[in-house]
């Protein structure tokens, strides 16, 4: 077994709380140290923001999960300095093979896309990530920053309040009572927070289990992504294989809901199953096997007075395509600025309710993204079947047919088209950038975009002029003037102006665009500024 | 406003719908059941454009006119 199971990243530590006659109320809590409460906390420290996490566990998340990591998520882990430790432990793939009961259909080369700081996508085992983000956490309180991880403290029982919180803890050393002004609940698929708070977990769309293994292969197998639809040794089901960092590879298995799970996972029935896969000379060793079961469905409101749900709590997808954490990680970004601004007093509390429509509509997106995969990959009645086939069967031979092909889409961030943040669309620019849409980065000399729009509200102006600070209602804003005299690239203007000749973007602290034109227009701005607050 | 086609528009319509019965002569139905989902999927390729597609099925389901 891997060390890094066993080894205490956060080991209890009794804290004042404990001690302290009457409970002590703290800015935020945040419940689970996973990825996503890891990233809320982070976050938040950043912002300045008191926050205590709580985890009944002490160690990173046990056994295979999370693997492929999107580009959106790097750049937020960049946000949250961390972002350059995954990409360097990550594996980077850019091929792979297709194949449909016993032959290869047709194998792929992925070019990446230029002009963005951070890969399409890497491959790292979860437990990677979360150590990276804890020592993120330590760097952070090295610094003096308001953030404590306090390991083996499980949440027994919260008490909702008008203005606050209560949470009773269990430790090693006994139970404590805490409060706290807000409470951000990422404790995963079974959230107890769910259960204690009596809410349902909505809409189940389907059901499927999947055998994971983890196997070590020294052999120079090759850095791809293989899937198989309906093969020899998984019939009518499917399979995956791809490269993790350390020798390690990933397989999935799926293998339909009505199994017997026990018998799937013994090693007398995996091994041939991969043997069949790998080729009978490959040698490998098994690190993990799993089973676990995948449904889809999300909370129907993702706030609840002062408990904000965010991650798995929140929201559940099969694993096709990736979106778990890379959704969650979207959630946490979304939710801290917003929070931030309320317990500053500089926007009203309904500010969240925009927290739960934009993540719901992203929940909405991943579950469908992951829906169709699903249909695709397991049809669902006789004639979905011929056509899934016969997108398969034309593949190996038109090229026509390879997109229709739906292994898992990667994950992209939600567009918050429609939210009530947003201003009227005034420029003739690229739908990629229109309100609502997460910034794509550009290189700009040595440097990228990304980082220069990171936790705060920015005017971006390219060839415009604008105030180089502006303040409306206590929330400030920066000016970054670009110029594409200085966009060599030219993915500036691709990718802003399109058409146009000139832009200024109201930008949100999570580089979400919040309003656009193609010059500066102080009211409209002012405006727009109020509008992204959550105050018109 | 759709650009589907929904007037006379196949040349030598005759020969075409011979060569199409041609094609799924011997089949097996399942054999047969596939030659039609491909070609519906190398038509709809060459049409492309997602509003004539949208139209086209509906067409086909004869739920409007
Ligand atoms: C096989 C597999 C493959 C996957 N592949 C991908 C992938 O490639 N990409 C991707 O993005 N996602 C993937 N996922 C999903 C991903 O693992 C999850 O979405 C992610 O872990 C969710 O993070 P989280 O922080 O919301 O919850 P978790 O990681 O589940 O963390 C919850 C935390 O809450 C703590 N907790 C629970 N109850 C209490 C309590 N009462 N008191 C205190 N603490 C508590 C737990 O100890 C835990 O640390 C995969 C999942 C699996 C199983």
């Amino acid at each position: 077994m891997n060390k890094i199971f066993e080894t205490p990243l956060y080991g209890y530590e009794r804290s004042p709380d404990q001690d302290s006659p009457t409970p002590v109320r703290r800015k935020v809590i945040v419940i689970g140290a996973g990825p996503v409460g890891l990233a809320a906390a982070i976050d938040l420290a950043q912002h300045g923001v008191e926050v205590v996490v709580l985890d009944e566990n002490d160690k990173v998340s046990f056994g295979s999960r999370a693997i492929c990591f999107s580009q959106r998520t790097l750049e937020i882990a960049d946000r949250l300095g961390c972002g350059h430790r995954l990409v360097d432990k990550g594996v980077l793939w850019d091929r792979g093979k297709v194949f449909f009961d016993d032959r290869q259909v047709y194998d792929f080369n992925l070019q990446p896309d230029e002009g963005y700081a951070n890969p399409a996508f890497i491959n790292l085992q979860q437990y990677h990530f979360e150590d990276y983000f804890v020592q993120r956490v330590r760097e952070l309180q090295a610094e003096g920053a308001p953030i404590e991880i306090r390991g083996r403290n499980k949440v027994d029982a919260i008490g909702t309040h008008q203005d606050h919180v209560r949470l009773e803890v269990e430790t090693p050393e006994g139970p404590y009572t805490v409060e706290a002004e807000w409470l951000i609940a990422c404790d995963g698929a079974t959230s107890p927070t769910r259960r204690m708070l009596g809410i349902d977990f909505e809409g189940r769309v389907f059901e499927d289990n999947f055998l994971i293994a983890d196997v070590i292969m020294d052999a120079d197998f090759p850095s791809e992504r293989w899937f198989w639809f309906d093969p020899p040794f998984n019939r009518g089901q499917s399979a995956l294989l791809h490269k993790q960092p350390d020798n390690v590879w990933r397989i999935d298995l799926q293998l339909g809901w009505d199994i017997d799970k026990e018998r799937e996972k013994r090693p007398e029935n995996v091994i041939p199953r991969l043997k069949a896969m790998l080729g009978d000379d490959v040698e490998f060793q098994l690190e993990w096997v799993s089973i676990y079961t995948f449904q889809c469905r999300r909370m129907e409101s993702f706030c609840k007075g002062r408990v904000l749900f965010a991650g798995d709590s929140a929201h559940q997808v099969s694993p096709f395509g990736a979106r778990g954490a890379n959704s969650g990680l979207q959630d946490t970004d979304n939710l801290c600025w917003k929070l931030k601004l309320v317990l500053d007093g500089k926007a009203p509390e309904s500010l969240l309710d925009s927290y739960n429509t934009e993540r719901v509509q992203g929940a909405d997106e991943n579950i469908q993204k992951s829906s169709r995969s699903t249909d695709f990959i397991t049809p669902k009645s006789e004639m979905s079947r011929v056509l899934r086939d016969a997108v398969l069967d034309l593949s190996e031979q038109y090229e026509f047919a390879r997109p229709l092909v739906n292994s898992g889409r990667l994950s992209q961030p939600c567009t918050y088209d429609g939210s009530s943040l947003n201003s009227a669309d005034a420029l003739d620019g690229p739908a990629e950038t229109r309100p609502g849409s997460a910034c794509p980065d550009a290189p700009l000399g040595d440097e990228f975009l990304l980082p220069k729009l990171a936790g705060k509200f920015t005017l971006l102006t390219i060839d415009a002029d604008a105030p180089d600070t502006l303040e409306e209602d206590g929330v400030e804003v920066t000016r970054l003037a670009l110029s594409v005299k200085d966009d060599l690239t030219l993915a500036l203007k691709r990718r802003y102006l399109g058409d146009a000749t000139s832009a200024v973007y109201l930008i949100r602290p999570d580089q979400h665009v919040a309003a656009r034109r193609d010059s500066y227009e102080e009211n409209s701005f002012r405006h727009a500024i109020r509008r992204a607050c959550g105050k018109e | 406003m759709s650009d589907l086609i929904l007037s006379p528009n196949i040349d030598k319509v005759d020969d075409f719908y011979a060569e199409l019965l041609a094609a799924h002569e011997g089949l097996e139905k399942a054999d047969s059941d596939a030659l039609n989902a491909r070609l519906v999927l190398v038509l709809a390729n060459h049409v492309g454009d997602s509003v004539v597609l949208s139209d086209a099925i509906r067409a086909a389901a004869l739920a409007d006119n």
